[in-house]
């Protein structure tokens, strides 16, 4: 009898539903986990991020200039800080994204179909190099040259102080290596989607290929090539520990040979010991970071959002 | 696409042909040509020179003892083989509570939900997910698992830190595989009576198996290269763990990443052990991207056909 149930249509529905039921319900809970774990990441930023506003002074740690946590009145101003970070920042992306793009250029119009296929994952092979070895080769091949560099510029300087070539400079150039894949990647995807008949249009007109690619094709990929710089800006000013040791470890005004500290290498270098207010300020350097990024995933989904509606 | 870029070129030599400016040519075309080919070469120097350098730097200090011992301050050798087992300890659970979490997730996404207010909201967090820098992930993942939770510096703690990194990887990686899967699958499958979690089990899960496996294997190049969301969460154990029970216990005790072992060896300027770690981390890496390469191409293939 019981196995003529498990034949018949009806017979197993019951059993049948709450197995659909619960499978429902599994996949719906496990979707929202991104939205209770980005929740959550924004509710704790929060959380340990303020105290610190209030304690030190929003005016005084946002926009005072003088770092000195282990001072006997120890002072908390990371102005300094958040500089570097947008300066550093935004002369990685000037470096990275126009030799990103032209490589993108390259590889979509220019190079052979053989060329490309060597190229192309070469240059993703950029992107899987984990971020510590950048800072490992930063150290022993980009520090020594700007040492180098540093003596011969401020040899008899009396003002300056020396970094022994970890500075603003050397961090900038291992920031604008790190984007480059991602920049290519978006960049070229961008330039293939633009149509065939406005190159062939542009070339019709007895414009020159490197015209075409200049005038016609760059221009229509613009929203693509805007989101490979707000991702590069992104990569750029999230990361951390290919910077760390690179960049020098005195909170300095950004110039381009001070030893300088960012966002995230201020994090990495004195979690480990902070305590009480120092912790504290470090966790609001946290929530700085947060915002900025918080600031360009927004605008990211605006502009892919806006790239949508273009193309329709 | 290859007919259109086939089409171009051909187009290209016969405006070459009839070109009014044949012959002459433009001092500012040449100029950015040049600036071109310059911007391939830097790239292609740099992969090269990366790769070559950490190679040639690191070849010699990695050698059998080097990557089966633990670091002895006693006998004075130096061994990563603890940091080796912490990685594959973490790659190991994190991919265990990830990948079902991920799968299911984009199974709710592709094929119940409706479109509206809650896929959006779905859809932007899994996207700002795959945004957060590390270092914040490692700031929550210490205050959340490691102080909220009580599970302090230890390996589940950085597990289940990295998890929430990985997881827009999974989720996004298996939602273009069922994206791929022909609705007639689906009609087929349900019009013969099964019922949706049967469609799903027996008919969409194994056609999208290659792309599921694709994110599975990036994730694993995500997980072996993360360092700052590990420092503050995993800590920086180097011991192995003891057999027995011990193999349990470990993932309550700290244990570093080779990542986070190759940075401790940097800051104290141990360089050899640094070109060493960077060495075996870049074979790795170098080979989780050809596995990576040749997986897209077979799924390629399927699709094709």
């Amino acid at each position: 009898m019981e196995i003529q149930k498990d034949l018949t249509i009806m017979g197993s529905n019951k059993n049948k539903s709450a197995a659909e039921k619960t499978a429902q319900s599994v996949f719906t809970v496990s979707a929202l986990i991104a939205v209770m774990a980005v929740a959550s990441i924004t509710i704790y930023m929060i959380i340990n991020g303020t105290p610190a506003l209030f304690q030190v002074g929003a005016d005084k740690l946002l926009f005072g200039t003088k770092w000195a946590p282990g001072a006997l009145e120890p002072s908390y101003g990371i102005l300094y800080i958040i500089l570097t970070s947008l300066i550093g920042t935004t002369l990685a992306v000037l470096l990275g994204v126009p030799m990103g793009v032209l490589t993108a250029v390259f590889l979509s119009e220019m190079a052979s179909k053989r060329v490309a296929a060597i190229v192309k994952p070469a240059v993703e092979l950029l992107a899987g190099i984990p971020s510590v070895i950048y800072g490992l080769l930063g150290l022993m091949i980009l520090n020594p040259l700007m040492y180098k560099l540093e003596m011969k510029l401020f040899m008899g300087s009396e003002t300056h102080r020396f970094t022994g070539g970890a500075n603003l400079i050397s961090a900038v150039i291992v920031l604008a290596i790190m984007i480059l894949p991602t920049v290519i990647n978006i960049s070229q995807s961008a330039i293939q989607a633009v149509p065939i008949h406005m190159r062939a249009a542009s070339e019709a007109l007895g414009a020159s290929k490197i015209q075409t690619i200049f005038k016609v094709v760059l221009p229509a990929a613009k929203s693509g090539i805007i989101t490979a710089v707000v991702l590069g800006v992104g990569r750029a000013i999230g990361e951390a520990m290919a910077i760390s040791l690179v960049s020098g470890s005195a909170v300095n005004l950004p110039l381009p040979f001070n030893s300088v500290r960012f966002l995230t290498t201020a994090i990495v270098s004195e979690m480990g010991y902070a305590a009480d207010t120092h912790r504290q300020v470090l966790f609001t350097i946290g929530l700085v970071l947060f915002a900025f990024i918080m600031f360009i995933n927004i605008s990211l989904t605006r502009i892919l959002k806006k790239g949508e509606h273009n193309h329709d | 696409m290859t007919n259109a870029f086939a089409a171009d070129a051909v187009m290209a030599a016969e405006t070459k042909k009839n070109s009014l400016t044949m012959g002459k040519k433009r001092i500012s075309d040449e100029l950015l040509k040049g600036l071109i080919y310059l911007s391939v070469a830097c790239s292609l120097l740099l992969v090269a020179g990366i790769i070559g350098y950490v190679f040639v730097k690191g070849i010699s200090s990695v050698n059998w003892k080097f990557l089966t011992t633990v670091t002895s301050a006693l006998e004075g050798t130096v061994g990563i083989a603890g940091n080796i087992v912490n990685t594959l300890y973490i790659i190991v659970l994190t991919l265990l509570i990830a990948t079902p979490i991920g799968v299911c997730s984009a199974i709710y996404l592709n094929e119940y939900a409706k479109p509206g207010r809650l896929v959006r909201l779905i859809e932007f967090t899994t996207e700002t997910l795959s945004g957060i820098p590390s270092i914040i992930f490692g700031l929550f993942g210490m205050v959340f698992f490691g102080n909220t939770l009580g599970l302090g510096y230890s390996i589940l703690t950085g597990t289940l830190t990295l998890t929430l990194m990985i997881l827009p990887l999974i989720t996004r990686n298996t939602q273009e595989a069922l994206k791929t899967v022909p609705n007639s699958y689906r009609f087929g499958a349900l019009g013969i009576g099964a019922t949706k979690w049967y469609m799903i089990r027996t008919i969409l899960l194994p056609s999208a198996m290659p792309g599921i496996i694709t994110g599975i294997i990036l994730a694993i190049g995500r997980i072996v290269g993360e360092s700052a969301a590990l420092l503050f969460t995993a800590g920086s154990g180097y011991l192995l763990p003891q057999a027995g029970i011990g193999l349990l216990n470990k993932i309550m005790e700290s244990g570093g990443t080779l990542t986070i072992q190759l940075y401790l060896s940097m800051a104290k300027a141990e360089y050899e052990v640094a070109f060493g770690i960077a060495a075996v981390l870049l074979l790795i890496v170098l080979g989780i991207n050809f596995l990576t390469k040749y997986l897209t191409k077979r799924l390629d293939v399927s699709r094709n056909k």
